[in-house]
């Protein structure tokens, strides 16, 4: 057991749900690789294993639709009882007493091989270069935890690229290991029902009505497929010539509605540029089409206002901010002199940080001296 | 929200209304989904065939302005047939003697006359919500509130939420989703006339004097206006200045010739934002505003969870983050602050405002955000509200109120209705989405969505160039040919101001206790413009509203040689 093994988890693990109030399952207790977990007892042998800080490759895996079992880059050994079994971890129970082995030489030799199978799939020999924004996908780096070989296998005819003109979802079926997270994720918890898999064995092919065009289909573009795709066939358009090695991220809130889903802004020399969920946020990853497409793009627009404009001689024109606050002060002292504080208003946001709007009030009741303070809830 | 949304997941029985959440809330639609696949029933009432309907096992397609006898119905049956959950009333309640005695002017016969639907459904809803309590959610959104009678109609809901016992119960309650991302941040926040920071009333004995001696000024004695009575002082000469922060007023507030004409009347406007919106062309000084992704702070969400904003990048040109100017002017007005960032501003805040006061920046960081209340740094937040009793000390009380038609009903001269509301792939008056490259694809104008029968009785066709008017304005608008609209009305999202300005037709109606606009029903004609957009025609050809599928013509044809019947 190598450091190697410890590597956080993946994307796709489970958040805690800190505010489940039902009773806790009395807990478990089992071994992974010697070391003694504790884990309720509706616990998947995977649960148990991330949580002592294992980790296996799980590339059909998501959280959010649950275990599927097809992938089979989980199994691992357990011995209960003085049987010892292989099983997927993602589908197995944790049970109590159990051992488990996660990366005996038989189990990475097995992993590495099925890795290979899956390269034969794809063109990623060729497109295999660390560099390349594929690189980063679990499923590549599965790869090259394993020393999976490209050429360890007879290359199999490649899948089509989906020729889709949409704005939004790059579809580059070659890179595509047939895991189907992507019909998974959109049948079962996004609900559209826009992907499904045509085609059986080799020939299976990621598909959608009609025609194959994603703007024809039911594809509500909340961007769920290409966040759970674990290769990189499925990419955000918007974020195409981004190089995800010099990208920082910053977690924060995405800017519309009420639900708070948590983002990140992708960021490449100090520019936006793009958006990915936060998988660790209460919104475990979710968005909608608003969240993932259009959240930053506004931000970069060449309409922003730059700088602060005073109206003069009918016109609005650029002012220092010396100038504009002082006007500002100045004028607001001068109504309150003459009328009282009551003849000004001052109106909040649904839409600036909290703190600007505690000290939007503050600035209302204490500094002009009226409770006229509102703001655009009712709209 | 009562409850949070994860909750959702687990419920028993979810009745959703006046809330199209799968396109203004898809995040929290999916939880929907989620209970209904782990076997929970869905029930949508609504005017408007929305894309959840999909989901539901009952469908209650209501008339608009009618939830007040439908809800009150629901409640007769409840009680007559005592199924509401007497323990929890009896120790938890008041007024219910009352409220039973005041439903009984509402039989569902009545009441399915009135809302236009099957008397059968009034049973339904009544029998399937007590017996999905305690454990059964309602949530709603602004189908709801956006009425004369909103308040009115929230409290319907509140009564049933009691008569369930739902109020306290995990993945229960009575949830309003909130539709901006940080609306509950600036109630909480004290943005509100009638409130100082974190919902203490102004009234309260020593409210005002806790914040005095914080804040070391006198604070004034006197409840503020609301925006909609300010508008109107205004006009009357009443208001001399006025401060905006970050809201777009000419474009999303109701009858909007009203609300640029009084905000013209102003002597002194500001507006801080972050573009030279409409309202920002009207001002006298406009200062440049941070925008999310340049900003510091928190939002907090729809469950009352307190969650970390982070800037991402440095704001364009000279534009300052909100909080910098604000601290900015307050030093010129002779009152300068000792914060001087966004966490010093929240310490400071939460410090003042009890359900905050275990929130810091440091949890957030190492968390997912903490719902309030949050009394001290050990809580670990509040999933649920009213668990072991009402958080507000008292009974809930059962609210007898009555049927109340919106303020604008359809006559002979303008047949339609009106109702207004948002869809997925714009927001709001469309500053934001209306700059993200490929969303003209989804959404790429305002359209008018007409029911099929309506649109051929008056000779409309998919693409029409239409004309909408009210007695306040009119608007041109493409048609938009689908059953989502019921018949008799027709709905328009307000995301494309430049050619269709909604609100200029929309009713200058209000809810008489919040003030909240009636935007949810107002009487239009509609008639074929004189000059047709053809490029209008050919844009939407191929956009599909939410829930629509498009049959491509073959599959149409295939599907019309097919016999038909069983």
């Amino acid at each position: 057991m190598g450091q190697d093994l410890a590597r956080p988890a993946s994307r796709a693990r489970p958040v805690p749900l800190t505010h489940n109030m039902k009773p806790l399952n009395l807990p478990l207790n089992l071994q992974v690789n010697g070391i003694g977990v504790a884990v309720p007892s509706d616990a998947r042998v995977l649960d148990a294993l991330r949580k002592t800080g294992f980790d296996v490759p799980t590339l059909c895996y998501d959280e959010r639709v649950g275990p599927k079992g097809t992938c089979r880059m989980c199994l691992v050994e357990v011995t209960v009882g003085g049987k010892t079994q292989t099983v997927a971890s993602c589908t197995s129970f944790a049970a109590e007493g159990s051992k488990v082995e996660t990366h005996t030489e038989a189990l990475k030799d097995y992993r590495r091989t099925l890795l290979e199978m899956l390269l034969s799939e794809t063109s990623a020999p060729k497109r295999f270069p660390d560099d390349d924004p594929t690189a980063h996908s679990e499923f590549y780096r599965a790869v090259r935890e394993y020393d999976a070989k490209p050429d360890a296998l007879p290359l199999l005819e490649r899948r089509k690229p989906a020729p889709d003109p949409n704005p939004f979802i790059q579809r580059d079926y070659d890179l595509c290991i047939a895991c189907y997270r992507c019909t998974n994720i959109c049948n079962e918890w996004e609900e559209a029902g826009a992907i499904t898999v045509s085609g059986r064995g080799q020939d299976s092919q990621i598909f959608s009505f009609f025609g194959n065009n994603l703007l024809d289909s039911p594809c509500t573009f909340c961007g769920q497929c290409i966040n759970t795709c674990p290769t990189g066939a499925l990419t955000d358009r918007k974020l195409a010539g981004v190089d995800p090695f010099k990208t920082e991220r910053t977690r924060t809130i995405c800017p519309y509605c009420g639900v708070g889903c948590g983002i990140n802004l992708i960021t490449q020399d100090g520019e936006l540029a793009g958006t990915q969920p936060d998988f660790d946020a209460p919104s475990r990853g979710s968005l909608c089409v608003k969240g993932q497409f259009a959240s930053w793009e506004f931000v970069k627009s060449e309409e922003r206002l730059k700088y602060p404009l005073i109206r003069k001689d009918g016109v609005l024109q650029r002012a220092s901010w010396d100038e504009a606050l002082d006007l500002v002060a100045g004028k607001f002292k001068q109504i309150i002199e003459e009328d009282g504080p009551d003849s000004i208003v001052c109106w909040a946001s649904a839409r600036v940080v909290t703190e600007a709007n505690y000290l939007l009030q503050k600035f209302a009741r204490a500094a002009i001296g009226t409770n006229n303070i509102d703001n655009c809830s009712r709209t | 929200m009562t409850n949070s949304i994860e909750e959702l997941a687990d419920s028993n029985l979810i009745i959703v209304t006046g809330s199209n959440t799968t396109e203004a809330h898809p995040v929290i639609a999916l939880r929907m989904k989620r209970a209904v696949r782990k076997g929970a029933k869905l029930i949508v009432i609504d005017p408007r065939k929305i894309e959840l309907t999909k989901w539901a096992d009952r469908f209650v397609q209501i008339k608009i302005g009618t939830d007040i006898p439908f809800y009150n119905a629901v409640a007769n049956v409840i009680i007559n047939e005592k199924l509401y959950d007497e323990q929890y009333v009896n120790s938890r309640t008041e007024g219910f003697a009352e409220f039973a005695r005041h439903v009984q002017h509402y039989p569902p016969e009545y009441a399915a006359e009135v809302c236009g639907v099957p008397v059968e459904d009034v049973y339904y809803v009544a029998r399937e919500y007590a017996k999905a309590s305690p454990g059964a959610a309602i949530c709603y959104t602004l189908g709801i509130t956006e009425h004369s009678c909103g308040s009115h109609n929230v409290q319907s809901l509140g009564n049933l939420g009691m008569l369930g016992g739902n109020f306290g119960a995990y993945a229960g309650g009575v949830n309003p989703l909130r539709g901006q991302n940080n609306v509950q941040g600036a109630g909480d926040s004290g943005a509100i006339p009638t409130d100082l920071p974190g919902y203490q009333k102004l009234e309260r004995p020593g409210v005002r004097e806790k914040f005095e001696a914080a804040w070391g000024v006198p604070l004034p004695k006197r409840r503020g206006i609301t925006k909609i009575t300010a508008m109107d002082q205004m006009i009357k000469g009443n208001v001399r200045g006025v401060f905006i922060m970050g809201e777009n007023t000419v474009i999303s507030d109701p009858h909007a010739n009203h609300a640029e004409h009084a905000l013209k009347s102003t002597e002194f406007m500001v507006v801080q934002d972050i573009f030279l919106t409409d309202t920002a062309r009207l001002a006298d000084v406009v200062l440049p505003a941070a925008a999310f992704a340049e900003s510091d702070g928190t939002f907090a969400n729809s469950e009352r969870r307190v969650q970390r904003v982070r800037a991402a990048v440095k704001p364009p040109g000279e534009a300052r983050q909100d909080v910098d100017i604000l601290l900015d002017l307050f030093g010129r007005m002779g009152l300068p602050q000792s914060a001087t960032t966004a966490a010093e501003v929240w310490d400071e805040f939460r410090q003042l405002a009890p359900i905050l006061a275990g929130i810091t920046y440091k949890r957030l960081d190492e968390g997912q955000g903490i719902q309030w209340p949050c009394p001290d740094e050990d809580h670990p937040g509040t999933p649920y509200l009213h668990r072991d009793d009402m958080d507000s000390g008292m009974p809930g009380f059962f609210a007898p109120v009555d049927h109340i038609p919106p303020a604008e009903e359809a006559d002979d001269e303008y047949p339609i209705v009106l109702t207004t509301g948002r869809r997925r792939s714009t927001y709001h008056t469309g500053t934001q989405t209306g700059r993200a490259s490929g969303f003209e694809l989804l959404m790429p104008h305002e359209m008018c969505e007409i029911n099929p029968i309506d649109a051929a009785e008056m000779g409309f066709e998919d693409g029409d160039t239409l004309v909408v008017s009210s007695r306040r304005g009119s608007v041109t608008v493409a048609a938009k040919v689908t059953d989502r609209s019921p018949r008799g009305a027709v709905f328009m999202s307000f995301a494309f101001p430049e050619l269709t300005r909604t609100n200029d037709v929309t009713s200058d109606a209000y809810d008489f206790i919040t003030e909240t606009p009636e935007f949810k029903a107002c009487a239009v004609k509609i008639e074929k413009a004189a000059e047709q957009n053809l490029h209008w025609k050919s844009a939407q050809a191929r956009v599909r509203l939410a829930g629509e599928v498009v049959m491509p013509t073959k599959l149409k044809r295939d599907a019309a040689v097919a016999p038909a019947g069983d």
